[in-house]
């Protein structure tokens, strides 16, 4: 008992010095921030990812390439833009607590967050500050829309730059459809907690229905499986010759593993989750080659703007920009065309700032490394084009 | 109210009644960030989880893995209770209460329920089956959809069958989710919650029954032999427990718009172990200041970007070895004695 007390007086000093750490950090931040704009006040864009824990590879890439935008737009010496980039761990409690931090350093524009669990969480937190977002890679319809289940009642101030799930599906069901030479008897394996995989599992079995195309096997796993032998066995024994995972790399990886041990040799084709396989630390790379996946982006592309943006990603990162890279990128000069084209200063009220940019995002066209002559609906869907690319020697390659 | 038996419930009060005042303060003084402000809801769900956690792991000496099922099956009836109550016009405060209400009680008959088969095992068993419970919870609220529209609730399972007549409203959609939750917690609501928890919880360590748990946790046989059922003291902490659990969950559930299934995992039941380890096993002084240092900690590490949680398990490792290090207690305890006798001294030299 007695010892306990000291043990409260210890943990209410570290409460303290945390308290006042946190004093200390907001003034400093307060200070970066106005040194580091010189002479136009920039305009303040927020964003929430993560970059530690499990999701890490999409906050980072996100991060880095929004980094990447925004030095390029500042070099350009018009519109300033001074970007904050806050942790969330993929997780919603945590997105709300970006969000505010975000808001406590006084944010005007946002990139929304990277993964979809924490754009919903949030998404009804921007409709009551009235703050534009515009999310890189949170696919989920639940960002956009209130009422998921009809897909109606959208916030109106959230925006998407990547495909929403149930368009994955459909697209990757069409995709399928229409290259039955990769395979006709379809296997799947797909994460059944997961909101990101059975949104697309769901619309793409009612895709694949309407297209007449067969589906041999469905097989799920929960988020802590780490075995996935049954379910490859299964498939394997179904004779599923295309295998389609609307699954997150990590998983797939283990899956590729897995089939590779037993010897068991389909085409896969993934979706936008795939992306980052390559990057994988301790994943030979090897046994991702001929994989398919449906991206809108694919690093090999020979237009200029795609080629800038890969060579000064590889040189400062050290490894090919993916998708969720790519869409962020595009994220920032979306925002800054908006941006120059309402005329949007950083003096103005955000109530004007997001009327203003959700005017703009509604009526302009934008033309991006992941797609061109883009446009959006009023309830934020983006409107593009979705490419396949192929896994050859380790690189993405476009397939027709 | 001072002597010594019931010291800790008065420290315990303080802490709590003196941290509330200066944060209200703080917030009608417009001192505290929107930050710290979002965090004083979940701060005070998560005290109240730990509070109801140390009274089984530190009270009644069991292992519990499964606080955050608890958690989970409060938050969910409280999510659908609010969706029948928003139906019929009921809003405000009077939700809050009584969702909290039916979380308490529907975590509590769960506990109930699940204590029969497992307060027969002892030890390592117990932590593997309430282990094993948090899990299931999670993933059959993971495959549960619940809708809601003028004809009634809707519920399915695995597959959302559920067609809603005009106006209706999905409340849960399996992996997505609770979706569309209007929020009605409250930091007031929370601190009176934190109140009535450690009211509860003091007086059953002090009552009758509470000297049952702990003569049932200290020897077993012994307790039995002086006609104390060991499986109905320890019946009662755990159901008391799990109840907590689930307030605590009804209160979180109502402060976010939308969370999902898979917050309540292994990982946040663990969490929730550490801050009683850390905060002293049986002490609830301990538990809520431990709560609320590492559920802000990793907020308040945000200026190190990449590098937080780095530096936030570092902390964490850092507090365990100092908290337990012989060297620093028997320092303490020198420390102690010294003033109690200097005390002493003061007193007998006024004499």
């Amino acid at each position: 008992m007695k010892y306990s007390n000291s043990l409260k007086t210890g943990l209410a000093a570290v409460m303290a010095l945390s308290l006042a750490a946190c004093g200390s950090s907001g003034s400093g931040d307060n200070g970066g921030s106005s040194s580091g704009t010189d002479t136009a006040a920039a305009i303040k864009l927020g964003a929430s990812g993560p970059i530690t824990g499990d999701a890490a590879v999409y906050g980072l890439a996100v991060q880095h390439a929004a980094e990447i935008a925004i030095e390029e737009v500042n070099a350009l010496g018009g519109t300033q833009i001074e970007l904050k980039f806050e942790d969330d761990q993929a997780d919603g409690e945590k997105a709300v607590s970006a969000y505010n931090a975000l808001m406590d350093w006084g944010m005007q524009i946002s990139l929304a967050t990277v993964t979809s669990g924490s754009g919903q969480a949030v998404a009804p937190n921007y409709e009551q500050d009235n703050i534009f977002g515009l999310t890189p890679s949170g696919s989920s319809t639940a960002i956009i829309y209130k009422d998921t289940v009809n897909n109606k009642d959208p916030y109106g101030v959230l925006f998407q730059m990547c495909f929403t799930d149930p368009n994955q599906g459909t697209a990757s069901a069409d995709y399928l459809a229409a290259h039955t030479d990769l395979g006709s008897k379809i296997g799947i394996i797909y994460r059944s907690d997961d909101n990101y995989s059975t949104g697309i599992y769901q619309t793409f079995k009612a895709e694949a229905d309407k297209k007449g195309l067969t589906i041999v096997d469905t097989e799920t796993f929960i988020n802590s499986d780490t075995d996935y032998s049954v379910q490859v066995k299964k498939l394997a024994d179904a004779g599923a010759d295309i295998v389609f995972l609307p699954i997150y790399y990590q998983p797939a990886s283990q899956i590729l593993v897995e089939a590779d041990k037993q010897g068991y040799t389909p085409n896969f084709f993934g979706c936008d989750g795939m992306d980052g396989i390559l990057t994988l630390d301790n994943f030979d790379i090897k046994l991702a080659e001929g994989l398919y996946m449906l991206t809108p982006f694919s690093a090999d592309a020979e237009d200029e703007k795609t080629v800038n943006f890969v060579k000064k990603y590889t040189e400062k990162y050290g490894e090919v920009p993916n998708q969720f890279a790519a869409d962020a990128y595009d994220c920032v000069y979306a925002i800054k065309q908006a941006i120059d084209h309402a005329g949007i200063t950083a003096d103005m009220a955000t109530d004007d700032i997001t009327a203003a940019m959700v005017k703009e995002f509604t009526s302009m066209t934008f033309d991006g490394i992941t797609g061109s002559s883009m446009t959006w609906s009023a309830s934020g869907e983006v409107s593009k084009a979705p490419k396949a690319v192929i896994i050859e020697n380790g690189v993405y390659v476009g397939v027709e | 109210m001072f002597s010594p038996k019931r010291r800790g419930r008065t420290v315990s009060l303080l802490i709590v009644i003196l941290a509330y005042v200066i944060l209200q303060a703080m917030i009608m003084s417009g001192n505290l960030s929107r930050l710290l402000i979002s965090l004083l809801v979940p701060v005070c769900a998560y005290i109240v989880a730990a509070l109801g956690l140390n009274l089984n792991v530190g009270f009644s000496g069991e292992l519990n893995l499964g606080q955050a099922g608890f958690m989970s099956i409060g938050a969910f009836t409280s999510v659908i209770l609010a969706g029948i109550l928003n139906a019929n016009g009921i809003t405000g405060i009077p939700v809050l209460i009584l969702c909290i209400l039916a979380g308490a009680a529907m975590a509590a008959a769960v506990g109930w329920l699940i204590s029969v088969p497992v307060l027969k095992l002892q030890g390592d068993y117990l932590a593997i089956v309430t282990l094993a419970f948090g899990q299931i919870i999670m993933s059959l609220i993971n495959n549960l959809y619940c809708g809601i529209d003028s004809k009634g609730l809707h519920f399915a399972f695995v597959t959302n069958t559920i067609e809603l007549a005009e106006g209706g409203k999905m409340l849960i959609s399996g992996p997505m989710g609770a979706t569309g939750v209007s929020t009605v917690s409250t930091f007031t609501a929370g601190f009176i919650l934190v109140v009535l928890t450690l009211l509860i919880v003091y007086n059953l360590i002090d009552s009758r029954s509470g000297r049952a748990i702990t003569a049932a946790r200290d020897n077993r046989i012994a307790a039995e032999s002086i006609g104390i059922s060991i499986s109905r003291t320890k019946t009662l902490a755990f159901v008391i427990s799990s109840c907590l659990g689930g307030a605590a969950g009804a209160l979180y559930a109502l402060n976010y718009s939308s969370f999902v299934a898979t917050k309540f995992d292994f990982n946040s039941s663990i969490l929730l172990l550490v801050y009683v380890v850390l905060g002293g096993l049986g002490n609830m002084s301990g538990t809520i200041i431990s709560t609320a240092v590492l559920v802000v900690l990793p907020e308040m590490l945000r200026f190190l970007q990449n590098y937080r949680m780095l530096i936030y398990a570092v902390v964490l490792i850092v507090i365990m070895l100092v908290s337990n290090n012989e060297f620093l207690k028997t320092k303490a305890e020198q420390l102690k004695k010294k003033l109690s006798a200097n005390r002493k001294k003061g007193a007998a030299e006024n004499v």
